[in-house]
């Protein structure tokens, strides 16, 4: 029995590695081309020793983090008050109480380990100022509490740092994509990648002058997401446990784990000669491994319920029968998120980074998907501007839309040598330049001439609905030119570098 | 490379307003204190008194014009400019300017407008300036030295910490006459004299600080029209220019000659009767004050022959070095020199006459971009310093915050975009130079440890009671054996340069 349980593992272990080197090989050799021939030859796959690791990374960490350290600043919206508010009810009350105090209007609404770290940043703050632990004191903000309320969200951006990282040392060293810029400081993937993750204008409007810890969400996100596409997929979907147990916003793309993980980690292709009852065997264990990892981390927490849309079940089916090339995961979580912020219910405009976030990713590997990267990320953080509104604060969202879409833009064509035109906004076409160029008079219409018009007190919620029904516009696009662009990715063109 | 040079540009451009805007949002000199107030009422009670008075009170004592409380000491330029943001602060709220009853006027609007008059003088002025003297020192570059200036040095000018804290924390207009001198810089490199000499003097008659660059600019222009082959010649170019800065003062001091108040605005401009240094300074006199007090021993006027002959002797040499051999190169150098001695040793210093200093030393800074690192290290070196120097005013200001995040961008950007710069192998050769020389290297740490010390005991440690300046008078002595050893290093570099 024991001898037989060990040619089991034997084979499996044996098993997994040539698949392992078999993927290596066939990537690489799709993106090396000509040296395709040699490489299956020469057995083991050249890594690209000539690259540089990303440096610029842990500086414009540094950079990033003293820049929301200087755009720290007083003016404080009602999530600001909502986390000081959890501060105070899991410092102040008993556990059993946490979820039933109403005395201010914002009670907790976040999954059990939010909670628990809201616990744990408590005891720090009681050494700054004890009074904001106080459930009574509503809308309490001394400068200690502003102060430390403020740079605990920069602080937790840390962990969106070191995803960030995580994810950039995968890029880099999976030869995913081969490019000549990989020797370049500034112009290689996974510099590009760093900046545009760690420079996202969305999560710092949201994070830092609106109020929330959305980096350290999006960081154990982007871990778990470089772990999954490193075939680490308990420790991937350890973090994505963990993730769903801070902000159940993250079910969304849960269907995604759920089927890539049962197809990949535990019901794998059968192989010719395995028998039947051992492979399932063998697939049950790995089955019982994951949702052993799962269930103790839910177990800290509480049993989830999913709600799904509809729409997604073909992205989902496409991912169970695709074969397995790990970038499709992360194609497919987008599609997800996609799918839910469209026809999802109770959906907040935030949850917009959820697609961005990702798609980042691929926007540095895939010319395609950096197009509609492009669009999104520029409508997308668009759409959040109204989140920031008081007058000190535009000018602010501006410049960081600004930054981020200059930036992405100028890298990202440079990267796939596309050439600049002065009639047209790289990547776009001549409609999707011009309804790009239109956010420019609906902004101006919304900041300028709304009030000097005015329609400020006869509509005054016709900025607002112009701009999501604006952005939706945009962003629905964005969504069926992924999604037709997903369903028509034949096999072979989703394994190729796309240009 | 990241893009074409204008895209970069673009994005230097970008990063410089968000980190301007950034400091908007934190306090200003004198916020909620009064009866006095601070920078920010003196600039608000300009735009008072110059849109509410006719030109002939501006400068003189009246009942309307009450020159103890911050009267207008700066020349008719900045009249003009106050007058101009005047009628537009009217025309948005006339309390904002309302003569008497507007005193101390404090408001969230009237921050957002007085923020925002800055940001547009820095949009139509000192970026653009900037700028454009990146761009002929490109063209220039061809003889001066063959790597490719100019652009990243946008970046590291534009960020530098000292100008953007006092323009738009403290609060002042310096960037205005500085954007003047540089663009009369960038005239001097296209080689159009004339309209160099009408932009200088458009900067000294906007403050009259900009006199300490004011004899390295007559020498050059003095050098060149002796430099020429023929008599005729010489005095065609003497007149020329001559001609057209008398002409230039002649206009901008016209409506003063009108309502015959010359003689009071020009006592206005140059007190002798408020001592050596305003607070404490990081100039000769206020760190040897500790040894000696000068200044009771001598009083007031018998300090400021004394200030002015020890200035005459240390402008000296530099001056007449460049008025033998005329050259742009030398003239950055020159400026650099003259400015620094006159805010070494010179009458009437104030702590803020540092940023006259700091921006010719970015500005020469451009030689060390590729060959000679160790240039550009000892340039970042020097305007670090004198962020550090101006600590004591921008803590009072309530800019602590800013101001250490500031101080940490300017270095780490900077360096990550020259390093970005350089090609792919030499990209860390910046750090390397700076590790060949151990002592350099030992020098520049010590240095930093110190500013950090400095900074932490001035902020947390509570003064002895005997001494309650100690803290700040430390700063400027530290500061101040920096700017010592650095005058006499440009000096030599200025005097050592083949002709």
């Amino acid at each position: 029995m024991a001898y037989e349980l060990k040619v089991v593992i034997f084979a499996y272990t044996e098993n997994n590695v040539h698949i392992h080197l078999k993927d290596r090989r066939k990537r690489a050799g799709y993106f090396e081309g000509e040296n395709f021939s040699a490489t299956m030859t020469g057995g083991l796959v050249q890594e690209y020793e000539h690259t540089v690791l990303p440096k610029i990374s842990p500086q414009t960490t540094f950079f990033l983090v003293f820049l929301s350290v200087l755009l720290l600043n007083f003016s404080r919206s009602t999530d600001f008050e909502v986390h000081r508010n959890w501060l105070a009810i899991t410092h102040s009350l008993p556990i059993s109480e946490w979820y039933f105090e109403k005395t201010s209007e914002w009670t907790l609404d976040y999954p059990p380990l939010f909670a628990w770290f809201e616990y744990g940043l408590s005891h720090i703050a009681k050494y700054f100022d004890p009074k904001m632990l106080d459930v009574n004191r509503l809308n309490y903000a001394s400068w200690e509490t502003v102060y430390f309320q403020r740079f605990s969200v920069i602080f937790t951006d840390l962990v969106y740092a070191f995803g960030t990282w995580e994810c950039c040392i995968y890029l880099m060293k999976s030869s995913v994509r081969k490019s000549s810029k990989w020797g370049s400081q500034w112009a290689s993937p996974s510099a590009v990648l760093s900046l545009l993750l760690l420079g996202n204008a969305g999560l710092l409007m949201v994070d830092h002058i609106h109020f929330q810890y959305n980096g350290l969400l999006f960081g154990i996100l982007l871990i778990s997401l470089s772990k999954m596409l490193q075939d680490q997929y308990l420790s991937a979907s350890f973090w994505f446990a963990v993730l769903l147990n801070l902000k159940h916003i993250f079910l969304y793309i849960s269907p995604v784990y759920f089927v890539y993980l049962l197809r990949h980690y535990c019901y794998k292709q059968r192989y010719p000669g395995v028998p039947f009852k051992r492979w399932f065997i063998q697939s049950s264990c790995q089955l019982a491994k994951l949702g052993l990892t799962v269930g103790v981390v839910f177990l800290v927490s509480f049993g989830p319920f999913i709600v799904m849309g509809q729409l997604r079940q073909p992205a989902l089916l496409k991912l169970y029968w695709a074969p397995k090339n790990p970038l499709h995961f992360v194609r497919c979580l987008v599609l997800c998120a996609f799918g839910s912020f469209m026809f999802g219910w109770h959906v907040h405009e935030k949850a917009v980074i959820l697609m961005i976030v990702p798609l980042s990713l691929l926007a540095v590997v895939w010319k395609r998907e950096a197009e509609v990267y492009l669009l999104l990320s520029t409508v997308g953080h668009y759409s959040l501007f109204p989140l920031l509104f008081t007058p000190f604060e535009i000018p602010i969202k501006v410049l960081l839309l600004l930054l981020h879409s200059l930036y992405a833009y100028i890298s990202l064509s440079n990267l796939f040598h596309i050439p600049r035109k002065l009639s047209m906004v790289p990547f776009l076409s001549r409609v999707e330049s011009l309804y790009l160029m239109g956010l420019l008079p609906l902004f101006l219409y919304e900041n300028i001439f709304q009030s000097s018009l005015g329609f400020d007190k006869r509509y005054p919620f016709l900025p607002l609905m112009l701009t999501s029904a604006y952005c939706a516009i945009g962003i629905t696009y964005c969504w069926l030119k992924y999604y037709l662009h997903f369903v028509t990715m034949s096999e072979v063109i989703h394994k190729r570098k796309a240009y | 490379m990241l893009g074409s040079c204008k895209e970069v540009v673009t994005l230097y451009a970008v990063v410089a307003l968000l980190l301007r805007w950034g400091v908007s949002l934190h306090s200003y000199s004198g916020q909620n204190t009064p009866p006095m107030f601070g920078d920010y009422e003196a600039q608000r009670h300009w735009m008072e008194i110059t849109h509410k008075l006719r030109v002939e009170e501006w400068y003189q004592n009246s009942t309307n014009n009450d020159l103890l409380y911050w009267g207008l000491d700066y020349p008719p330029l900045s009249a003009y400019h106050s007058l101009i943001c005047g009628i537009v602060a009217h025309r948005i709220n006339p309390d904002f300017v309302s003569l008497h009853s507007s005193r101390g006027h404090e408001s969230y609007y009237h921050k957002l407008f007085m923020r925002s008059s800055v940001i547009v003088a820095d949009i139509l002025i000192f970026i653009p300036a900037i700028l454009w003297w990146c761009l002929e020192i490109r063209r220039y570059g061809a003889r001066w030295s063959k790597l490719n200036i100019g652009f990243p040095q946008a970046a590291f000018i534009l960020t530098y910490p000292g100008l953007i804290l006092i323009d738009h924390g403290h609060f002042q207009y310096n960037s205005i006459s500085i954007g003047l001198m540089v663009a009369a810089l960038a005239a001097f490199l296209r080689k159009s004299n004339v309209i160099g000499s009408v932009l200088f003097t458009m900067a000294v008659n906007y403050k009259q600080m900009e006199l300490y660059h004011a004899l390295p600019f007559f020498f050059y222009l003095l050098g060149i029209c002796l430099k020429e082959e023929r008599v005729m010649d010489k005095l065609k170019t003497l007149i020329k220019i001559g001609f057209s800065v008398l002409l230039t003062f002649f206009f901008i001091w016209l409506p003063l000659f009108n309502a015959d108040s010359v003689i009071p605005a020009i006592t206005r401009l140059f007190p002798l009767n408020r001592g050596p240094y305003e607070d404490k300074v990081a100039n000769f006199w206020c760190s040897a004050s500790v040894i000696y007090k000068f200044h009771r021993a001598w009083g007031n006027v018998g300090m400021a022959r004394a200030c002015l002959a020890v200035t005459a002797i240390m402008v000296l040499p530099s001056c007449l070095n460049l008025f033998k051999y005329p050259s742009m190169k030398r003239l950055h150098l020159a400026l650099v020199n003259s400015s620094l001695a006159f805010f070494l040793f010179s009458y009437h210093v104030h702590e803020k006459s540092i940023l006259l200093v700091a921006i010719p030393v970015a500005l020469i800074a451009s030689e060390g971009w590729g060959s000679n690192s160790a240039r550009f290290l000892l340039c970042l070196w020097f305007l670090s310093v004198s962020t550090f120097s101006m600590v004591p005013l921008l803590a009072r200001d309530g800019l602590t915050v800013p101001t250490i995040a500031l101080s940490i961008l300017h270095p780490l950007l900077s360096t990550l975009i020259i390093s970005g710069f350089q090609s792919t192998q030499k990209y860390s050769s910046l750090w390397m130079s700076m590790h060949s020389s151990r002592k350099f290297q030992g020098a520049v740490i010590l240095s930093f440890i110190g500013c950090t010390v400095l900074t932490l005991a001035y902020l947390t440690l509570p003064p002895p009671p005997r001494y309650p300046d100690l803290f700040p008078l430390l700063i400027s002595m530290f500061s101040c054996a920096h700017f010592l050893p650095f005058f006499v290093y440009f000096n030599y570099l200025q005097l050592t340069l083949p002709k």
